[in-house]
């Protein structure tokens, strides 16, 4: 973006700086000997144009709304319209939600999204002896197309848009979404909303899992097969780096592992013969915000990069929607401290300012009281009041990528590509040279697991150390009582949901399960797309557990290989 | 010859009880009990309150630490507790409790036999501390 003779200048300008202004201040040193982020990446004094040398204006930056995206996926960004709030509920019995969607409806939101409890996760049923002590806790309990039709009851899905984070059962879930659209008469095609299943980052970071990778992978690629046909406007999954970061690997890492993840799947759905300009809109991301702003921005920025050159380079990507990366952003709940919860507010703050910066389409904030427990309605409250903050007060969302051009965020984005770049191509190589290969050798050689206990131990270290200072943790300590309202989780709920359950059980035509599990089951053997299948067992409420058991019987149940490192 | 070697190494066991995936703590909390000496067996994920006892009654365990931040603590915990009395564990076996436990719930969780609850910010060196302090005598 500058001349030679104009760096030149640069160069000279900087060197007497140096020696005249900012060599007799170093005398007195600086507060540390080495400035780093949370991620442990170093960041230097000051950037100037020498840093960015090598930077193209229009191949590298371009402009909002055009590849390689780095200034953002659309021309307005948040002048248009502001991301969406999307905060994740979901507590007890389908009742209970219901309740809660419809309060959120009338209060204007037209996102839903749906936080399962963790039977339903893991794809068992209420009734399982592992159940005990979990069910609605986390999220509400679904075992059965009955529980969907309760939570919403009342809700026109071809009004709403619907998120559902949900993964090794996610298949089963979106079969029940489609299944209440037929019900309701909702044209498929109509359908709106967003299924996490990433299974990928199951194995890597977030450990929920039925049946082993490989297999995963299969009915992920089902999905979105089936997304292209039938539900053009869903997206079938959501590739998350959110679980990765919170697990405790770097921002690079984060970025990389999920970039790979995407192109794993975009890789699988190749072989499978889809077109990648079919089903490349149809993909969307997941990212965390963390506490180090620049580093964050530098993330989401080069994250954008990245996708976009390589779904031309490596994928042939042809159309500008399958090039351009969308992605939902939540604030790093590991970063929140149970000492001081108040001082949350803030963390979530900058996180998510972050987020805006970086040019997130839409965002969760998390609650001031996580690390103490599940959120209560207050903080909750605090926490979408602090996205419409910064929407409506800050003017952050005025300007479209207001760091783009500063040289600090510039390098940095440069770095984190650099770095990015250097990751993928050392999980090609763990392979036979393709990313699908190599994601799936890395879980299972526990690549992922070292590099990531790596990097959090070494975080830890940092802290205990002092190099890294948490505010009220391991500095700005005081004596404190810390119990704030907290949230209650109704305990008849499991008594309730065992009683739907065998209701259900008792209603149903037995033989008519039977027959959908077994078409399941050859479709299956005949390596078939299993979406259908899925979809007429849960019209004749087979329960989650049901069908998950039928895939376990095919692929046998997956355990995790693995020791401290 | 040193002090340590007269020493017995404290056989630790780091549990991952119920559903809960978030292992995070588990591992950082591993490596440094090895760090610090200790023997190390992990349980590995999701496991049932019943596997839990039947490894830390089988491997003669000292400390037995159970990491939990899916809100299943008040359920799953005294789960362990029963199962290790049963055997007559529990009298010799040092547990601890580590994850998102609301300050409501520990009382209950120390009146079923937790010895220490450690919550989210807790330093490495206290937990190992406490270890060393408290570890039954056999």
């Amino acid at each position: 973006m500058f001349d030679e003779q104009e760096l030149a200048e640069i160069s000279q300008q900087r060197e007497s700086w140096e020696a005249e202004t900012l060599d007799p201040s170093l005398e007195r040193g600086e507060r540390k000997e080495r400035f780093a982020t949370v991620s442990n990446h170093e960041v230097d004094r000051l950037y100037t144009p020498e840093d960015i040398a090598d930077l193209e204006f229009d191949e590298d930056l371009g402009f909002p709304g055009e590849p390689p995206y780095t200034r953002g996926p659309y021309p307005t960004m948040y002048r248009g319209r502001t991301w969406t709030m999307r905060q994740f509920a979901g507590f007890g019995t389908a009742e209970e939600t219901n309740e809660r969607f419809h309060y959120l409806i009338d209060e204007g939101q037209t996102g839903l999204s749906t936080a399962f409890d963790m039977p339903s996760l893991m794809g068992i049923d209420s009734d399982h002896p592992m159940s005990e002590g979990e069910v609605g806790k986390e999220g509400v309990a679904v075992d059965t197309l009955r529980d969907m039709e309760i939570l919403f009851d009342g809700i026109d899905i071809d009004d709403v848009s619907t998120s559902f984070t949900i993964n090794p059962s996610a298949a089963v879930i979106y079969a029940m979404y489609i299944a209440l659209a037929d019900q309701q008469g909702v044209p498929r095609d109509e359908v709106r909303g967003t299924l996490q299943n990433d299974m990928l980052k199951e194995f890597i970071a977030q450990k929920e899992w039925v049946i082993p990778p490989e297999p995963s992978l299969e009915i992920v690629t089902d999905t979105i097969e089936f997304a292209v046909e039938e539900t053009p406007k869903f997206h079938p999954v959501s590739i998350s780096g959110y679980h990765i970061r919170e697990a405790g690997s770097t921002a690079a890492q984060e970025a990389a592992f999920t970039l790979a993840d995407g192109f794993a799947y975009v890789e699988d759905c190749l072989e499978r013969g889809l077109d990648v300009d079919e089903f490349g809109p149809l993909l969307s991301f997941f990212f965390n915000s963390h506490n180090s702003i620049f580093e964050e921005v530098a993330k989401f920025r080069a994250s954008r990069r990245v996708y976009a050159r390589l779904m031309e380079e490596w994928y042939g990507a042809d159309e500008p929607e399958s090039k351009r990366m969308k992605f939902h952003t939540q604030t790093a709940g590991q970063s929140l401290t149970a000492q001081q919860p108040l001082n949350n507010i803030v963390r979530v703050t900058i996180q998510a300012l972050a987020g805006v910066f970086g040019g997130t389409q839409s965002l969760h904030t998390n609650s001031f009281d996580e690390a103490l427990a599940l959120p209560s309605e207050k903080a909750v409250r605090v926490a979408l009041r602090t996205q419409q903050i910064i929407a409506e007060e800050s003017g952050a969302a005025d300007i479209v990528d207001p760091m783009g051009g500063s040289f600090a965020i510039e390098k940095l984005t440069n770095e984190m590509e650099a770095e990015i770049m250097d990751y993928l191509e050392e999980i090609k190589a763990m392979g036979d040279g393709s990313i699908r290969d190599g994601v799936l050798e890395g879980i299972n050689q526990g690549y992922y697991h070292r590099e990531i206990q790596e990097a959090s131990y070494e975080y830890q270290q940092r802290v205990e150390r002092g190099e890294e200072v948490v505010v009220g943790v391991n500095e700005y300590t005081i004596e404190e009582d810390t119990s704030p309202e907290l949230l209650h989780v109704d305990e008849t709920t499991r008594d309730r949901q065992l009683e739907r359950l065998e209701q259900v059980k008792a209603d149903r035509d037995d033989a008519a399960v039977d027959a959908t599990l077994e078409a399941l089951s050859d479709a299956i053997e005949r390596d078939e797309n299993v979406m259908p299948y899925i979809v007429d067992a849960v019209k004749a409420y087979a329960t989650m557990g049901e069908i998950m058991q039928v895939f376990e019987d095919h692929h046998g149940a997956y355990r995790e290989e693995i020791s401290p490192v | 010859m040193s002090i340590e070697n007269d020493e017995r190494t404290i056989r630790c066991m780091v549990a991952k009880v119920g559903l809960d995936g978030h292992d995070r703590g588990a591992h950082v909390i591993s490596r440094a009990f090895r760090d610090a000496g200790f023997e190390v067996i992990y349980s590995g994920l999701h496991k049932a309150p019943d596997d839990i006892v039947q490894a830390a009654v089988q491997e003669d365990i000292d400390v037995l630490g159970i990491s939990i931040l899916s809100g299943a603590h008040d359920t799953l915990v005294p789960k362990i507790m029963d199962g290790l009395e049963e055997y007559g564990a529990k009298a010799e076996t040092l547990v601890l409790v580590g994850g998102v436990i609301p300050e409501e719930d520990r009382d209950e969780l120390e009146a079923a036999g937790a010895a220490a609850i450690f919550g989210p910010g807790t330093s490495i060196e206290e937990t190992i501390d406490f270890v060393r302090k408290n570890v039954p005598d056999r």
